[in-house]
């Protein structure tokens, strides 16, 4: 691979990354939003096979090839299990009533991007790579994914929100180190997984204990 | 007895009771089971802290993956010291649950297999040589606890295990962007790169690290670890977690769990301390020591409900100890781990002796409890005694740890700040004892002032022990002693 295509390569990847991010903002139907992290698990994967390749490393082919299957398979595909069937309440399948507006969200985001290049700035200094120079593209999806836990008041938008920021502490790792050494990277995996499994679990007690899954609802337990 | 084994075993008896849970669910006879469990890692803990006492090199196991030192072994010591405690009352308490049919046997194999798996997941923490490998042990915890704080299935309980998993999960993340920035420098920095999530390499290696990559990772760390450990300003799932898990559960998450995420914050703070001075860590837990501290305070004042109260008061000693690793001379992280062990006996005694209040009075409010003391004075003698521990209050080793700790605090220029948690630390004596005085002292209510509170003797041996141990370490500290000095040591105190 020449210099030249490796580093339009990897733009593209992260380049896909960041507007799945982005993009999760925009839409407020739940099925949307959960096709949207699928695809941003696919821009993962292919920002890890794009690296390996570049490096001539199996392993990190492989790595991205898993990493795949898990961000882009398994989970999207708990999280549906999770969903309301369908005819069920309209309400139930769609952010009603964001904290912040659609509009504002996509501004926000943009804010998150600025902040995001500003605090990259020291991390870039030190090993000035292009794989290093797409850093605030990860801690953009980072914020954004913070950005969707505090404003979304759906039980399932804030599993994603908690997911797009797992993703993005993924690229980040293999954006500056080729990723965290095997067994830990199998660890943090296999503790995403399951708490993906504990939240969707405990969002089917919410809809049967709250008759719905809106987080307003939760206030029982304050001060 | 092999080392290896050793370091094994506190992970693996455990493991291994709750691999039973999952086959014979819990019954009469398994039913003890994990207090074995517990009492084997509290002797494998006690025989570890013997062999590491002065050793800084420490004992390695599994490839290099586990390491004990003095500071892991005395961790050791207060997980197994609390689990004792905590799996001792819970054959008892689980009785009452089902006597009363708020659980069914596929529950209570549920709670033994989860909560040996999270007694299992905080040994691998503070043995793990790897930083790495401690924030999926960390991070498990939460996974394991989820269901037990959503145990009662009831929409408090629901709500409080959605809050706790979210916030802690999202707090974790941050630690783990921390960890994979601390890697980026540390193979920036030329570390072998099988080493560069091991603590003990990282720490060796600290001078060569860039600070302006450091600078970000150690704040995320601490906020990161922070939120497992309850600290402000990530500590709102505390409160509600605490208050709706099961009585036992409740003492090894207030009692050990925030002190080993609290572990995980002292490991990185030898690394913090190397790369970029003493100064940065320091002003972080002094910020979040005084947030938690007044955050404490201010909740305590109005508080309403005594299973509240007493997760109120977790946040304030995890405030009182951020307070202590801020000094970081020898004698306040001496004082700061004597504090957590004393917290930990005081805290569980009192959440084992609040279960047994709840299952009588069917509330956990203030109001619902009247003159406890006349009704049942056991377990109001026992509460009484438990707060005034937690209150700081000698003969209790929770004063002779605050008196270490303000005296070093003094001695090191910290003085302003702990002026100001004094301050608040009396709002706290005040509040805690005025609702004291409402649940124990003045007449039974009128209405189901009658209903006794029973303490099962098998319950009340490990509150009355663990008050005791905590009054006896208050007067002389014996040979843990030289078990704290060398603990110490290896926080990198300085001087």
């Amino acid at each position: 691979m020449t210099d030249q295509t490796y580093v339009q390569l990897l733009d593209l990847a992260c380049g896909a990354f960041l507007l799945t991010g982005v993009l999760v903002l925009w839409r407020r139907d739940l099925a949307a939003i959960v096709r949207l992290f699928a695809a941003q698990g696919a821009a993962l994967a292919a920002i890890v096979i794009v690296l390996g390749v570049r490096q001539a490393s199996t392993e990190l082919v492989v790595a991205g090839l898993a990493l795949g299957g898990l961000r882009a398979g398994l989970l999207p595909y708990l999280i549906r299990r999770a969903l309301p069937e369908r005819g069920g309440p309209d309400a139930e399948g769609r952010e009603t009533r964001p904290v912040v507006n659609v509009a504002s969200s996509l501004v926000a985001a943009a804010v998150l991007a600025l902040v995001a290049y500003a605090v990259a700035q020291p991390l870039i200094r030190i090993a000035p790579s292009p794989a290093a120079h797409a850093l605030p593209v990860a801690l953009t999806v980072l914020l954004v994914g913070f950005f969707v836990l505090v404003t979304r008041r759906r039980a399932l938008s804030q599993v994603v929100g908690f997911l797009l920021i797992d993703n993005a502490i993924t690229a980040t790792a293999f954006l500056t180190t080729n990723g965290v050494p095997l067994v830990v990277e199998l660890g943090v995996s296999l503790d995403v997984l399951l708490a993906v499994l504990v939240l969707s679990v405990l969002t089917n007690r919410m809809r049967a204990a709250f008759g719905g899954t809106d987080l307003d609802e939760l206030r029982e337990l304050r001060d | 007895m092999d080392p290896q084994v050793l370091v094994l075993a506190p992970v693996g008896l455990p493991a291994l009771a709750a691999a039973g849970y999952a086959a014979f669910g819990w019954r009469r006879a398994t039913a003890w089971l994990g207090a074995a469990a517990a009492a084997g890692l509290l002797a494998a803990a006690i025989v570890l802290a013997v062999r590491t006492t002065g050793d800084a090199a420490g004992v390695a196991a599994a490839g290099g993956l586990l390491r004990a030192d003095a500071l892991s072994a005395f961790m050791l010591i207060v997980i197994g010291a609390v689990a004792l405690a905590a799996m001792l009352a819970s054959p008892s308490y689980l009785a009452a649950e089902l006597a009363a049919r708020r659980t069914g046997p596929r529950a209570t194999r549920r709670y033994g297999v989860l909560t040996q798996a999270f007694i299992a997941a905080m040994a691998l923490a503070v043995l793990a040589a790897n930083l790495g490998v401690l924030w999926v042990a960390v991070e498990a915890t939460t996974i394991l606890t989820a269901f037990l704080v959503g145990f009662r299935r009831t929409r408090e309980a629901t709500e409080a295990a959605w809050k706790y998993v979210v916030i802690c999960s999202v707090g974790i993340a941050l630690a783990l962007l921390g960890l994979v920035l601390a890697h980026y420098a540390a193979l920036h920095a030329n570390v072998p790169e099988d080493g560069a999530l091991d603590w003990a390499v990282l720490a060796r290696h600290a001078a060569g690290l860039d600070p302006g990559v450091m600078r970000i990772a150690v704040a995320l760390l601490v906020l990161g670890f922070g939120t497992k450990a309850g600290l402000a300003p990530m500590h709102a799932w505390l409160p509600d977690a605490h208050s709706q898990a099961p009585a036992p559960v409740s003492a090894l998450m207030s009692g050990v769990l925030l002190s080993v995420a609290f572990y995980a914050i002292l490991r990185v703070k030898v690394i913090a301390d190397g790369a970029l001075g003493v100064g940065f860590t320091r002003t972080l837990l002094v910020v979040v020591a005084l947030a938690s501290l007044a955050v404490a305070a201010a909740l305590l004042l109005a508080q309403r409900d005594y299973k509240r109260l007493l997760a109120y008061s977790s946040i304030e000693h995890m405030g009182i100890v951020a307070l202590g690793a801020a000094v970081g001379t020898r004698l306040a992280m001496a004082a700061v781990l004597l504090h957590v062990l004393g917290h930990g006996l005081g805290k569980s005694a009192l959440f084992l002796s609040s279960g047994y209040i709840h299952q009588a009075v069917g509330s956990s409010r203030v109001a619902a409890v009247r003159g406890l003391a006349r009704r049942a004075p056991l377990v109001a003698g026992a509460f009484a005694l438990g707060l005034l521990a937690l209150l700081g209050m000698p003969p209790f080793s929770l004063f002779a740890s605050e008196v270490g700790i303000v005296r070093a605090a003094f001695d090191g220029g910290l003085g302003w700040a702990v002026a100001a948690a004094l301050a608040l630390m009396l709002v706290i004596v005040a509040a805690v004892l005025g609702r004291a005085r409402q649940m124990l002292l003045g007449p039974p209510a009128d209405d189901g002032g009658e209903a006794a509170v029973r303490l099962p003797i098998t319950a009340a041996v490990p509150i009355v022990a663990g008050l005791a141990a905590c009054a006896v370490l208050g007067v002389a500290a014996g040979p843990l002693v030289t078990l704290l000095e060398s603990a110490a040591e290896l926080t990198g105190a300085v001087r």
